[in-house]
């Protein structure tokens, strides 16, 4: 496949059926980490960089692990050794990978719109694993993956985002995906957490949880931070928890086969208590599994793979 | 001093309502006659005619950088860049390093302004001591030496006390405080106007109400001590309603409008260009309908670019880590010609009005006319010349324009001080 753009920012710039053929790479790809041998040699020679200016051992680790399974060359780059102490801009960091001959950039950044910056600068290919508070395209994908597989099917399903919307690149990824999919996206969160105008985005806004999930098919629980209560932008955790959490009477009310996403880490204390974390129904480890799957693809797609040459 | 006739242009003079093919004789630095034909044997003859000739572009509101941060922009480069985009006076914010919150200060920018500017630089006097809100500047002293408006621009006066202070002790020598309204609590460090775009980018949203509540209190400020309160940079509809009222009740409150948020919205963002970042933020379509219109009746007085030149290293990093502003001076009467005055909106009587009489006049400055006695201040202006945005060919220091490429029609193509040309054909002379 020929991804439209030398980057992989968000699954807003991507249509349908370039969505679908990820996922459908991510299949053999999933095969692949069941075997006794997991590496495949379809990215040797190739090098693979992460470059991680926020903490995240598992989607770093994710990454990582993808490339390795697929035989590419890695390399890890994080904030507390790198040159972002010594002021060296994000672009010259770039354009120093890329004089060392890497082919795929993997940047995490705390700040919204840092790897378009990136990509713009390097010739690299670049893979957003996560920027500010805009996109994080490969959990997305990971989600759509995950429903898939346990639906057989993405159009029609009604699907909640469930949380601190407002800050949550997870929930604007998947809003992208699952509407251009042809899901029936549902956005569940207090108003101080709902960004403005997401309707326009294709999402349907609740504030009322147990009226979100009526009907719903999947809920996607996302991670409440605990720095936005000290914020002030909801008043204790407590409160939150009970207007919020997806709760095991919750889950009971709920349609018998609903399905219960989580990025991770997870509160167990807060949105998403351990008897529906470990529940059947919530796929949260699946979901870690499928993340290596769906990033196998996209580097593998995002490598040549896939294309005549 | 030698004398010069512009021959055949068309002369508009909004002062008096003056538009008429004609001659314009300039003597000793000062317009000596307007009328339809003018025999001056002894003059040099520049012939305009297909041009206009207009009183010289003042721009009450730019940042000139110096002293401080001669990397963006200084007192030299900035007027000529102001005499490139028509301009004859500029009003220089006093937010430099240190703030200009003293009478020795307005010396410097005056002073300064005579020996290597291209225009006539006139200070603005920081409102309330280093802008930082808590005690009165010297204003009284700052008015000897030379301020004609106050100013803590980049910042809010954000204890309503103290502004309040600010607008009555400005009765003593009835000049304009000029505020920039904003509510830093419910700016929160956006980035951008709050709405769809900043959703969907991931940006820090800056509400409407972060400006509107901080206008209504000075409104209401102003009502409460006559004093002459000046809104700098509107961006919403609803300020520009509430400005409106205002005037309605006969208050002391003029606005202004910057070019960029007369043309550009919040789509502008999209690609997370740096150069569209700015304060306060490019607002929605609907903002920009209430702002032409209110430009239009005269609720808001004058347009004014804000020209914010910054770096390189200071636009070309994170959007939430850039600089606010934009490279104003060279761009503004292209802009307004090509968006407002070929699409009709105005004629160039009213434009020229808004960029050049009543500026003046609202900040009591010499110019914005061409009454005989007056300064020679003037803008030859080419409606028919069309060119496209270039940053790097900019005399400002600051390349920061969201305009880059864009092709417009209408620029300055002489632009005279004092009776001297300052710039022909977009080249200053220096």
């Amino acid at each position: 496949m020929a991804l439209p753009t030398k980057d992989l920012i968000d699954l807003e710039f991507l249509t349908a059926e370039e969505i679908m053929e990820i996922l459908e790479t991510a299949k053999p790809m999933k095969d692949v980490l069941k075997r006794k041998i997991k590496t495949v040699p379809a990215l040797r020679g190739k090098t693979v960089a992460t470059l991680f200016y926020e903490n995240s051992t598992r989607t770093r680790l994710s990454f990582e692990l993808a490339a390795k399974y697929l035989s590419a060359g890695t390399c890890n780059i994080s904030s507390s050794a790198s040159s972002v102490a010594k002021g060296e801009s994000l672009q010259d960091t770039g354009r120093t990978l890329d004089a060392m001959g890497t082919d795929i950039i993997i940047i995490r950044h705390n700040m919204s719109g840092a790897p378009k910056l990136l990509g713009e600068a390097v010739n690299a290919r670049v893979i957003n694993a996560g920027d500010g508070t805009h996109a994080h395209p490969t959990q997305a994908l990971l989600d759509l993956f995950t429903i898939l597989e346990r639906k057989g099917q993405i159009k029609g399903l009604t699907v909640t985002i469930l949380g601190d919307i407002l800050h949550s690149r997870v929930a604007r990824s998947n809003i992208w995906g699952l509407t251009k999919l042809g899901a029936h996206v549902r956005v569940c969160g207090p108003p101080t957490l709902m960004p403005t105008e997401v309707e326009q985005m294709g999402a349907k806004v609740y504030y009322d949880i147990d009226e979100a999930l009526e009907g719903s098919d999947v809920v996607n629980v996302l991670r409440i931070q605990l720095e936005r209560q000290q914020k002030g932008l909801f008043p204790s955790i407590e409160e939150y928890a009970k207007c919020y959490a997806m709760t095991e009477e919750r889950l009971k009310r709920a349609k018998s086969d609903l399905l219960v996403l989580h990025p991770g880490p997870m509160n167990r204390t807060i949105e998403i208590p351990t008897a529906v974390a470990d529940s059947a129904q919530c796929t949260v480890e699946e979901q870690v599994t499928n993340g290596v799957a769906c990033r196998m693809a996209l580097l593998y797609l995002m490598s040549g793979g896939g294309q005549d040459e | 001093m030698n004398k010069i006739l512009l021959k055949g242009g068309r002369v508009i003079d909004p002062s008096r309502g003056y538009d008429m093919v004609g001659d314009v004789l300039i003597d000793g630095g000062v317009i000596a006659a307007v009328a339809e034909s003018i025999a001056a044997e002894d003059a040099e003859v520049i012939d305009v005619s297909k041009k206009i000739v207009a009183p010289g572009l003042i721009d009450i509101h730019c940042h000139l950088r110096e002293p401080g941060f001669e990397r963006k922009e200084t007192i030299a480069t900035g007027t000529m860049a102001a005499a490139a985009g028509g301009f004859t006076s500029v009003m220089a914010m006093p937010n430099t390093n240190p703030v200009a919150d003293n009478p020795a200060a307005m010396h410097y920018v005056k002073n300064k302004g005579e020996q290597e500017g291209h225009v006539h630089v006139y200070p603005i006097g920081a409102i309330t001591k280093g802008s930082q809100g808590k005690e009165l500047a010297e204003m009284a002293s700052m008015v000897e030496a030379g301020a004609v408006a106050f100013s803590d621009d980049g910042r809010p006066v954000e204890n309503s006390r103290i502004m309040r202070l600010a607008l009555e002790y400005s009765l003593i020598f009835d000049l304009p405080i000029i505020a920039h309204e904003e509510d830093l609590d419910l700016v929160d460090e956006g980035d951008m106007h709050e709405g769809y775009m900043s959703t969907v980018l991931g940006l820090r949203g800056i509400p409407r109400a972060a400006e509107e509540t901080m206008i209504a209190r000075d409104i209401i400020l102003a009502r409460q001590t006559k004093a002459h309160l000046h809104v700098a940079h509107v961006s919403t509809a609803n300020g520009v309603e509430m400005i409106r009222k205002a005037k309605r009740e006969g208050l002391n409150v003029t606005a202004e409008v910057t070019p960029h948020h007369l043309t550009l919205t919040d789509e502008a963002v999209k690609t997370y260009d740096t150069n569209t970042k700015v304060n306060p933020p490019l607002r929605e379509q609907s903002d920009v309908e209430a702002l032409i219109q209110g430009l239009k009746e005269g609720i808001i007085d004058c347009v004014a670019t804000d020209h914010a030149p910054h770096t390189i290293e200071d636009k070309v990093i994170e959007f939430h880590f850039a600089a606010n502003g934009i490279s104003g001076f060279e761009t503004a009467l292209p802009l307004m010609w090509h968006y407002l005055v070929h699409s009709g909106k105005f004629t160039p009587m009213e434009m020229l009005r808004m960029m050049s009489t009543r500026p003046a006049e609202i900040m009591k400055l010499p110019g914005g006319t061409l009454q005989e006695g007056a300064p020679a201040d003037i803008v030859v202006i080419d409606e028919t010349l069309e060119k496209t945005v270039d940053g790097k060919s900019f005399y400002s220091k600051g390349k920061n324009t969201p305009y880059e490429g864009v092709s417009l029609k209408g620029w300055p193509v002489m632009t005279l001080v004092d009776g001297i040309v300052k710039m022909e054909n977009g080249v200053v002379k220096e």
